[in-house]
């Protein structure tokens, strides 16, 4: 049976479909077969993200209305032959998505995978109830700033009641903390929420900080997900995310930010 | 010619009385049902006002001859002070026998936990099909008062999430911005409140609110209310319990 985890926020422009890509491809090159699939329909970006924009015939839409196979639909990522990707429909709106279509679809992609990441939108309707209605786990991606802390913790209250595990009374979902866009440097000066102010209200799991990074944008430029990027540090902090998910201990590198080599040499920290 | 004392006055109050369902017109399977339920809780139901609900008879189309009715509760000790729900028939029986009808307007709001628009009803389930007595919250200076379940969360609150309790209702993780947790008892915060906290909610001014670190949105007790700015910043992260006096909500920290 597949994992199913749902990459969601409540806020928009947080890193969500950054995260998706970057996760998948992770979870793909340690060796399990992944699915990542877009539930924004209508304004579809996984696909851009992942560099297969050009190959798109069928999307998930097309699936659900049994217009083509899930095999048409899915797209092999290039850079890994373990991942693939089913991307979102563009001209359909998001009522073309049915409970019932996409649980099929879930089910059908859990014989042969072994990690099913859901890509949610924005917001709190049909769409992002969807991506995660039928999970196990949810990465819940935040920025350090007020109003993502606040639909983050919204949408903490929707997983805990609208998903399917919350009404069949299962054990519930296995919600994760990913702090993204944390600048260091700002948090040191009191401009930015730290860790702690933003566990303070949401109280999660962390499973990793992933610093603001220029490398994040020329990675959406090259269509390469940030984690095949070695050198970026968000693309390691992804590295450790995944590693962190599959049960390393690994401790979280990037909430101290850069430390200069006089700094590191008398041991100041703060 | 100047009028230096007033001849009378009228003010608004809430009053709280029994509301009785009727689901059958058995006069005698209700006088019996009706002697059992004082038996549980004689002083509370002491020359008790009570109002007739009979919005259940009417679907069932059955037919209640009312100064019979009337009658049987007078024998018993109730005052029947109203009745709600009756067809026109009923109505003019009512006005014939004094009572108002329909006095009773609903108050509160729904029970909603979490996301989920489970509509928990306020009334009891009936214990037998034939007679309901719906408890409201009960002024404590008159009447012995019937505590209501409390309602007991563990979990946090989140942003959005709504809570009731007809009772009291205490809260032992952290309630978030955005949320609201309602009461008509007490509310108990064995953590951080930092969304809207409305104790009292049926107009029990003796309702009060506890907590160990204020930084609520809202606090309010039977109505009376404060927003975040009245709230001097000082009384973060201190225990402290609100309570209403003359209409002011005064905020004392627990030694």
């Amino acid at each position: 049976m597949a994992r199913i985890i749902v990459v969601t926020s409540g806020k928009g422009g947080v890193g969500k479909t950054t995260t998706s890509a970057a996760i998948a491809m992770g979870l793909a090159k340690k060796g399990h077969k992944t699915a990542v699939i877009d539930f924004d329909v209508g304004l579809r970006n996984l696909d851009l993200i992942l560099g297969c924009e050009r190959r798109v015939v069928y999307d998930f839409i097309n699936v659900i209305n049994g217009e083509a196979s899930l095999n048409q639909a899915l797209i092999r990522d290039k850079n890994c032959n373990l991942l693939y990707i089913l991307p979102a429909s563009q001209t359909r709106d998001k009522d073309a998505l049915t409970h019932e279509g996409v649980g099929k679809v879930l089910d059908e992609l859990s014989k042969d995978f072994q990690y099913i990441v859901c890509d949610s939108p924005a917001g709190i309707e049909k769409g992002a109830n969807l991506a995660l209605y039928f999970a196990d786990d949810a990465f819940v991606v935040t920025n350090p700033e007020i109003s993502s802390v606040r639909d983050s913790d919204r949408m903490l209250g929707i997983l805990s009641s609208k998903s399917r595990r919350a009404e069949r009374n299962e054990e519930p979902i296995k919600e994760y903390l990913l702090l993204t866009r944390y600048d260091a440097d700002r948090v040191r000066l009191g401009e930015m929420l730290s860790l702690e102010d933003v566990q303070e209200i949401l109280s999660l799991e962390l499973l990793g900080i992933i610093p603001e990074s220029k490398s994040v944008l020329s990675a959406s430029n090259a269509g390469i997900p940030v984690i095949l990027d070695e050198k970026s540090e968000a693309g390691q902090a992804y590295a450790d995310v995944v590693a962190r998910y599959l049960g390393e201990t690994l401790p979280h590198r990037f909430i101290d930010g850069k430390q200069g080599f006089l700094r590191r040499l008398f041991g100041g920290r703060k | 010619m100047l009028n230096t004392s007033p001849i009378l006055e009228f003010k608004s109050s809430t009053f709280f009385s029994p509301i009785l369902i009727l689901y059958t017109n058995d006069l005698v399977a209700i006088e019996h049902t009706l002697h059992e339920k004082i038996n549980l809780a004689p002083d509370f139901f002491k020359d008790s006002p009570l109002i007739i609900d009979l919005r259940e008879l009417n679907k069932l189309n059955l037919d209640l001859d009312f100064a019979q009715i009337t009658q049987l509760l007078k024998r018993i000790g109730f005052f029947p002070v109203g009745i709600r729900g009756g067809n026109e028939q009923q109505n003019k029986q009512a006005r014939a026998l004094s009572l108002p009808i329909d006095t009773v307007r609903e108050l509160g709001n729904p029970i909603i936990i979490g996301e989920a628009q489970k509509q928990e009803s306020i009334q009891q389930p009936p214990a037998q099909p034939e007679v309901a007595i719906v408890k409201e919250s009960v002024q404590p200076a008159a009447i012995p008062p019937v505590p209501a379940a409390s309602v007991l969360v563990t979990q946090p609150i989140r942003s959005g999430q709504r809570i009731y309790s007809s009772g009291d209702l205490i809260i032992l993780s952290q309630v978030s911005a955005g949320a609201e947790i309602m009461a008509e008892g007490n509310i108990h915060v064995y953590n951080t409140l930092r969304g809207r906290a409305l104790a009292g909610v049926h107009g029990n001014t003796a309702a009060r609110i506890f907590c160990f670190d204020l930084q609520a949105e809202l606090i309010s007790i039977a109505g009376d209310y404060k927003t975040s700015e009245d709230l001097n910043k000082q009384t973060y992260n201190n225990p402290v319990q609100v309570y209403l006096q003359n209409h002011a909500l005064i905020i004392k920290e627990i030694a």
